[in-house]
């Protein structure tokens, strides 16, 4: 099966020579949950920025030929087996749907439901097609009331879950999340832990937050100092104190992570056993309409 | 809130002229004014009809006469040169309650203070039946650069943010014992505003960042579906026709009676 997402040796130096990535190897195969942690500056950013061709050999966006501190070769990213080439940027972008951080860069349009088009319809969508799509996306998120309001009239955890729809409209292949649990009060922190949960989408989030990676992500990878050192199941790496503190990454006081995956087991097993006999998982997903 | 961008001067409520399409309103606005700029000021019964009309338009709209008179009060400031020319004109004068005063300045003023308030009053009609987004939508249509459409749109969009992010700036200052009251104490205003300047600079990189992920390739896509019939248009358009048809009596009568 063609990976979601195929990362091969991507080096990356910004024009002022600060070298943020140093041969970044990751693969994930379709429909996993990634954990992507790692320290303030590691270069998280800058890799994300890669993945739909705004940093790197195909930079549009000002990268463009800046590549490469180690042995000049920028490495090669595939979204779904599509090479992450200038001629291929639009469906690209279409592929890799980036939630940022500030849900106010994201949110530009006057409401909601035009934000959530403004994707889909530079792939071209129109009329009832379009609707439809938003309609979709929004639903997903839990946001459909809301739709013709203007994002700056919604709390912040709203606008989070506006944000993520505005990617979903587009039906990408991989949906990346840039710190999706920061600024969020607990109750909207869990709110949205549920919905990327249940989205039939592979996934890639970014984050500081080790509970919501534990919580929400089965792999987590560390990123330091522009390399990948250690990739594994993020109970296991959670658990390694020493990993952890190599690379200034911290659990919150009093969390200790191997209570906390047992009782993410027993609560899968409770939800699979419950969830299983009433209704099947591709249903579920055809209902909510988006396809993985 | 009913819809996505309203601003002070909408009224939210549903009239016919509320429905109509934002061009349409835009364009009879923006005729009717022209028009009635156009007429001969001594021409003083054509100033009444096109104030009939706009109350006719405003009766449409549901608009109230008082709310008109008090917005329109924004004129006040440029009215006041109006008031002068009278004392200062030249030429023929006339005594009125023991002041002498210039036939040509009176009719200056009036001119003045007759087609503002008109010009305002439609203007008014205009903000009060038609979304902020409504506008700019109906100025894309109306074929206006999309540059200016696009600016429009990400103003309205970030004015509250970065009023926002001044305000918490502003208070976080004044926690830390700043209260200037003096222009030289101004300093700690003047550094804010420059930093609000360069976070307004590195979120508008942010902001084109995340629409460049979004597949933007330098144009908004047109959204919406086709424009306003033609009974839209006839209606809307009334209005300046009418006021043509006044200011061509007018300019007869002017032609005729010189």
């Amino acid at each position: 099966m063609t990976a979601s997402l195929l990362v091969e040796g991507v080096s990356y130096a910004y024009p002022d020579g600060h070298v943020a990535l140093r041969g970044v190897d990751l693969t994930i195969p379709p429909g996993e949950r990634v954990a992507l942690l790692g320290p303030n500056g590691a270069g998280k950013t800058t890799l994300v920025l890669h993945l739909n061709g705004i940093l790197g050999g195909a930079g549009s966006a000002g990268g463009a030929g800046a590549a490469g501190a180690p042995g000049d070769d920028p490495g090669r990213v595939e979204v779904a087996g599509l090479r992450v080439e200038k001629a291929q940027l639009a469906e690209i972008r279409r592929r890799v749907g980036i939630v940022f951080q500030d849900p106010d860069d994201q949110l530009f349009m006057p409401t909601v439901a035009e934000d959530v088009a403004f994707g889909p319809a530079n792939l071209g969508l129109r009329g009832a097609d379009l609707d439809s799509r938003v309609d979709e996306a929004l639903r997903s998120v839990g946001m459909h009331e809301h739709r013709d309001r203007a994002p700056h009239h919604l709390s912040y955890g709203q606008r989070r879950r506006v944000a993520v729809a505005t990617v979903l409209a587009m039906r990408p292949e991989i949906l990346v999340l840039d710190e999706p649990s920061s600024n969020l009060d607990p109750a909207s922190r869990r709110e949205l832990a549920d919905i990327l949960r249940d989205l039939p989408v592979t996934l890639l989030m970014v984050t500081h937050d080790l509970p919501y990676a534990l919580e929400l992500c089965p792999r987590s990878v560390i990123l330091d100092e522009g390399r990948i050192v250690a990739d594994g199941p993020t109970g296991s790496l959670l658990a390694d104190t020493a990993l952890l503190a190599a690379h200034r990454l911290e659990l919150p006081y009093g969390f200790d992570p191997a209570l906390a995956a047992s009782q993410l087991t027993a609560r899968g097993a409770l939800e699979d056993s419950t969830r299983g006999a009433a209704e099947d998982p591709a249903q579920r997903s055809a209902a909510r309409g988006v396809d993985a | 809130m009913a819809g996505g961008h309203s601003h002070p001067l909408y009224l939210d409520q549903s009239s016919p002229v509320h429905r109509l399409a934002p061009e349409v309103k835009i364009v009879a606005s923006v005729g009717f004014t022209v028009l009635m700029v156009l007429t001969p000021r001594t021409e003083f019964w054509a100033f009444g009809v096109y104030l009939l009309l706009l109350l006719g338009v405003a009766f449409a709209a549901r608009v109230s006469p008082w709310w008109l008179a008090t917005r329109s009060l924004i004129e006040a400031p440029f009215v006041v040169l109006a008031v002068l020319l009278p004392f200062l004109g030249s030429g023929p004068r006339v005594d009125w309650l023991g002041l002498s005063l210039s036939v040509e300045g009176l009719l200056g003023a009036w001119n003045i203070v007759a087609k503002a308030t008109l010009g305002v009053l439609s203007s008014l009609l205009l903000a009060a039946t038609t979304q902020m987004r409504d506008l700019v939508l109906g100025l894309d249509r109306l074929r206006c650069p999309a540059v200016v459409t696009q600016i429009v749109t990400f103003m309205l969009r970030y004015a509250e943010v970065l009023a926002a992010e001044a305000r918490r700036m502003r208070i976080a200052r004044i926690s830390r014992g700043d209260s200037p009251r003096f222009l030289w104490q101004a300093r700690g205003f003047a550094v804010g505003a420059g930093a609000l300047f360069l976070r307004a600079f590195e979120r508008g990189e942010r902001v084109y960042l995340a629409m460049v992920s979004r597949g933007y390739t330098g144009r908004l896509p047109a959204l919406y579906g086709p424009g306003p019939g033609l009974a839209q248009w006839s209606a809307a358009l009334a209005l300046p026709v009418a006021a043509g048809l006044v200011l061509a009596v007018a300019a007869g009568r002017a032609v005729f009676m010189s």
